[in-house]
């Protein structure tokens, strides 16, 4: 393992060893989730200017269900904190403990989706589509990506689980798993823009 | 083509009918489609006679290798050139001979394709690949890894860029390719229900879910896989600019993605985002589209800035002048170009606060712009320069991007933009400062780095002919057009009536013949150089003899490790450090290398993936059902494969490097 | 796939180096904090407590923004030391570009609202604000089909106000 030194001087040029460069997928992960962000920023805009054009139809006041929006996001909430806790088992290395913690995320997650299913439904069949009006169309388009982000994210978890279970908390699905509650927390974090400036300023 | 109308819908073909197929009654396509037809066959049997199906599958379609990916980005620019550019050649004639009673052979809705096209090929898939293509080649090399941090996504955007690629050219053939220009500004929501726009929304899509992907994995890659002492202000400066191009791409182009959702949403599910009735807002499109088509160009102009800076200081035999403030004008760059978007619309009626403010920040970007341009001077200031064909781009491109860039201060201010809006002297603006800038960068970096990508030297002779012709062509073409637009004459026009206009109209057809033979000169340039190349060989690594970067330490073309052994660095321009203090390459002592394996899934998830966008264009359901589970499947059981990666046993590093070890002493 | 996989799977070399040990105490202290800075939220509006909507629409964000840092903080374990800093920075670009997009488009079509909205038909004709000059057409006229150059020799596009027409 012969540095190759210059002759004269002290410069070395090569380490004695190769060395291990660090891996980069959570910081690429949340550069995902920072474009993300943007997508997100993007139809937030949108909802900022077309989320009173009621066209004459029906407004936020009329359609929306506090009660079930709050509902929503105490599940969301819950939710982060037992991906959390999945975590804390990932830490010690409990391949069961996590698999735990991430069945009951997921069962949180679908509660949320199947209530936000519920909720676009209630909504539609009162004549409120999304072709109704621009409010409409805005507001079904930024509250369904951010479920449908959700719902690929229990896709995500339920395949992550099989994988943990198969190979257990080997370094490549403890990768993912980071990857994996990095989305979910981000998803978290713009459901606080959504039941903000979608639900709480739209019934105003 | 037959004007738009209600399609009828089939649940087994959708949209698709016979008279989907433009060539039954289009001359011009049916020869075009029977060119390529030859074409491929001649290539397919290439192919075969030679036995290179399975070589092309293995070392090429699958592989991870950042500089082979690289390598295919760079092609598939060239070749959407010659696309773009005869689109480019169909429009000058017609517009030099549609006056008065000759309507030219174009009609207008022919016409209008051919302008969308244009445009979406050159930006999407001409200039973008070109750029992304250098980012990957250069970038590990000049930062001493390996590769990039994520192989495999590397490999997955090439093919998700190709498949966009793919989807405009088979609009061609099959239906016909958007009317509404290269940002579909003009035709939005239910106004064009035809297949035109849907090629054009699935083509950008799917190409822009590999650039943004390219563009975290290279930033990953420049923050994570440096070489050990190559700390950020001793990075080179065309990684500089990358990172900084990087960074726009990952923030601009989910806009992008947003936009062209929301267009699909009033399409495909009748919603009202962009509608006139029901709340919607058609501006509300056009401001979304600017956020992300002014940081577009920057991510255009920003890694030929790096070219630029890299080809300036090797050919001057100097140190670049000025790198800290060069770091800092790229820096003020990136954060501006977000804070200027709206002199694309002055003249959509925001009024006057808020077309001051993007006036005045319009102008402001073109400070930092000028302060590299006079770091590049400075560096030329008292050097030894070599006039080699890079060197003459350069020049050429300082000179010509400096007076585009001037037009574009002139079209920042509001009340001269209310004249000049969408008039030909946009048109040659933007062209000066891409053609000027981009093309001249990219021309000079394939001069530049091609020998170290493939072992020889271009043929200078064939560069200088296209340097030439594209200089002098390109003012010939463009400056009638800036004194056209000032006359006030609107860009897209198929037709005028005013017979006075023609001599300019002719003068810039020239002008376009005089750039084909500086694509023509090009495309000889690089049959010539492969016919020479033993003449023209590389046998050293450092082609040009004063090459200051990493890559210039490595074999033309470099091993597929790149570094037997990785680089520590002590200084900008690494390379030059270790040449001035007596480096010697190491011969011995190398251990085995980690290496990412070569995979077919990017391929695969890819081409899945434009059968959707194939089915969702012509509202082929149950298809676009089954390969969106397709592409979902597909994803998921790539990561089940845990098995991506090898090692290079030291004893092969050690063979391959002593193989250069005589290959450097036979060529003392 | 190639012959040189000799010792195929090593994904496991590089780990991160960051030292994020978390504890429960974490999660514990970020979900009550949560919730506080959402149910209150809740019932401001819910129970009608504040009548001027402007400040109703500001407490709202501001609950909004610190419950994001919250959830940054003790969910996410944000701080400027991961990654090298290259989380908070990138962070950081991000957040500047949402506020740009978000503050840009709607001053952008706020104004471009006001001033294009065509004058409703019982207020008196109030002098336009001076129309945006249509790009100048050539002295004969000219057969422009590019749909551009119609849209500009149109009355600007203007979000139409007519309510509940089916389209």
């Amino acid at each position: 393992m012969s540095n190759t030194s210059i002759q004269a001087g002290q410069r070395e040029y090569h380490p004695a060893h190769e060395p291990h460069p660090e891996n980069g997928t959570s910081l690429g992960f949340w550069l995902y989730l920072m474009s993300d962000c943007l997508i997100f920023a993007a139809l937030f805009a949108t909802w900022g200017v077309l989320g009173r054009s009621y066209a004459g139809g029906p407004t936020g006041a009329e359609l929306f269900s506090l009660e079930l929006v709050a509902i929503n996001t105490a599940f969301l909430l819950l939710s982060s904190l037992t991906f959390g806790l999945a975590m804390l088992q990932k830490q010690k290395k409990n391949v069961n403990g996590t698999l735990g913690w991430l069945a009951v995320t997921g069962l949180l997650g679908l509660a949320f989706v199947g209530v936000e299913v519920y909720e676009f439904m209630h909504i539609y069949h009162t004549g409120a589509t999304i072709q109704t009006s621009a409010f409409l169309s805005s507001f079904f388009t930024l509250v369904g990506t951010h479920g449908l982000h959700v719902s690929f994210g229990l896709i995500w978890l339920v395949v992550l689980m099989v994988q943990i279970k198969q190979k257990g908390l080997i370094h490549a699905n403890v990768r993912r798993l980071n990857c994996l509650s990095m989305f979910w927390h981000f998803l978290d974090v713009v459901w606080i823009g959504v039941f903000t400036f979608v639900y709480l300023m739209g019934v105003l | 083509m037959s004007e738009p109308t209600t399609m009828p819908h089939d649940p087994l073909l959708g949209r698709i009918t016979w008279d989907s197929i433009p060539m039954v009654h289009e001359p011009i396509v049916l020869w075009t489609f029977i060119a390529v037809v030859l074409g491929g066959l001649v290539m397919l049997a290439a192919l075969t006679k030679f036995k290179l199906w399975g070589p092309l599958w293995r070392d090429w379609i699958c592989s991870i290798d950042h500089k082979k990916i690289g390598i295919m980005y760079i092609i598939l620019g060239i070749v959407m050139l010659l696309r773009g550019f005869a689109d480019a050649v169909m429009m000058r004639i017609q517009q030099a001979m549609a006056f008065g009673d000759n309507l030219g052979y174009l009609p207008p809705h022919h016409y209008d394709q051919i302008f969308t096209a244009h445009g979406v090929i050159m930006i999407f898939f001409v200039a973008m690949p070109l750029v992304t293509g250098f980012m990957n080649y250069l970038i590990p090399l000049q930062i001493g890894a390996r590769d990039v941090s994520f192989p495999f996504l590397n490999n997955f955007s090439f093919w998700m860029t190709t498949t966009g690629a793919i989807l405009v050219m088979v609009s061609l053939f099959l239906g016909e390719f958007s009317t509404s220009g290269w940002l579909a500004l003009s035709n939005l929501g239910n106004q064009n229900p035809g297949v035109g726009l849907d090629y054009y929304i699935w083509a950008l899509q799917l190409s822009g879910v590999g650039t943004t992907l390219s563009g975290i994995n290279l930033i990953v890659t420049i923050i994570k896989m440096r070489a050990p002492g190559m700390n950020l202000m001793k990075m080179p400066v065309f990684v500089w600019t990358s990172l900084c191009t990087n960074a726009l791409i990952v923030a601009s182009f989910p806009i992008l993605t947003a936009a062209l959702v929301l267009m699909s949403m009033d399409r495909y599910f009748g919603t009202n985002f962009f509608t006139n009735e029901l709340g919607g807002n058609p501006m509300l499109y056009v401001n979304l589209i600017w956020i992300w088509g002014h940081p577009e160009v920057y991510i255009l102009i920003l890694p030929v800035f790096g070219i630029f800076s890299e080809i300036v200081a090797t050919y001057s035999k100097k140190r670049l002048f000025g790198y800290t403030s060069m770091v800092y004008a790229t820096v003020c760059i990136t954060v501006l170009s977000w804070l200027v978007w709206l002199h694309h619309f002055f003249t959509m009626g925001s009024g006057a606060a808020v077309n001051t403010f993007f006036g005045i920040t319009t102008m402001i970007i073109s400070i930092p712009t000028g302060a590299k341009i006079f770091n590049w001077l400075f560096t030329m200031y008292k050097g030894r320069i070599e006039f080699k064909p890079p060197m003459l781009w350069t020049i050429g491109f300082m000179c010509t991007f400096a007076i585009g860039g001037m037009t574009g201060v002139l079209l920042a201010v509001p009340p001269a933009d209310f004249v000049l809006h969408n008039s030909l002297f946009l048109i040659a603006h933007f062209h000066n400062v891409i053609i000027g800038g981009v093309v001249f960068g990219l021309l000079a970096g394939i001069n530049y780095w091609f020998p170290k990508a493939f072992g020889y030297r271009l043929n200078e002779f064939w560069g200088k002919v296209s340097f030439w012709c594209w200089l002098v062509g390109f003012w010939v073409a463009f400056t009638p057009l800036y004194i056209l637009g000032l006359m006030g004459v609107t860009r897209r026009a198929n037709h005028f009536d005013d017979q006075s206009l023609q001599i300019w109209f002719v003068i810039a057809a020239v002008g376009v013949a005089i750039i084909a033979a500086g694509i023509g000169a090009f495309l000889l340039q690089l049959v010539v150089s492969y016919f020479q190349r033993d003449k023209l060989r590389d046998n050293n690594g450092d082609t040009w003899g004063s090459g200051r970067t990493l890559e210039w330490a490595t074999s033309s073309p470099p091993p597929v490790y790149n570094f037997a052994k990785t680089p520590v660095v002590h200084d900008v321009d690494a390379w030059w450090d270790m040449k001035k203090h007596g480096y010697q390459r190491p011969t011995k002592g190398f251990e085995d290398l980690h290496m990412p394996s070569n995979t077919g899934a990017g391929f695969v998830i890819s081409m899945i993936a434009m059968v959707l966008g194939f089915a969702l264009i012509w509202h082929v359901w149950w298809l676009a059902i089954v390969s969106f589970i397709g592409v979902v499947v597909s994803s998921i059981i790539h990561t089940f494969n845990y098995n991506r990666d090898y090692y290079i046993p030291a004893a092969e590093v050690q063979a391959t490097e002593d193989a250069r070890t005589e290959q450097l002493a036979r060529h003392v | 796939m190639s012959a040189h996989d000799i010792h195929a799977g090593h994904g496991d070399h590089h780990e991160e180096h960051d030292d994020l040990h978390v504890t429960s105490g974490d999660y514990i202290k970020g979900f009550i904090l949560a919730v506080i800075l959402t149910v209150i939220p809740f019932w401001l509006v819910m129970a009608d407590v504040i009548q001027n909507r402007t400040t109703v629409v500001m407490v709202l964000g501001l609950f909004a923004v610190v419950q994001v840092v919250v959830h940054m903080v003790y969910f996410l374990h944000m701080n400027g030391k991961i990654q090298g800093g290259w989380t908070m920075m990138s962070t950081i670009f991000a957040i500047v570009f949402v506020i740009i997009t978000l503050a840009g488009t709607l001053w952008v079509m706020f104004h471009m609202n006001a001033n294009m909205m065509p004058a409703h038909k019982d207020i008196p004709a109030l002098s336009q604000p001076a129309a945006p000059v249509a790009a100048p057409v050539a002295p004969a006229a000219q057969e422009a089909v590019a749909p551009e150059a119609v849209q500009e020799q149109a009355a600007p596009a203007a979000p139409a106000e007519h309510s509940g027409h089916a389209k």
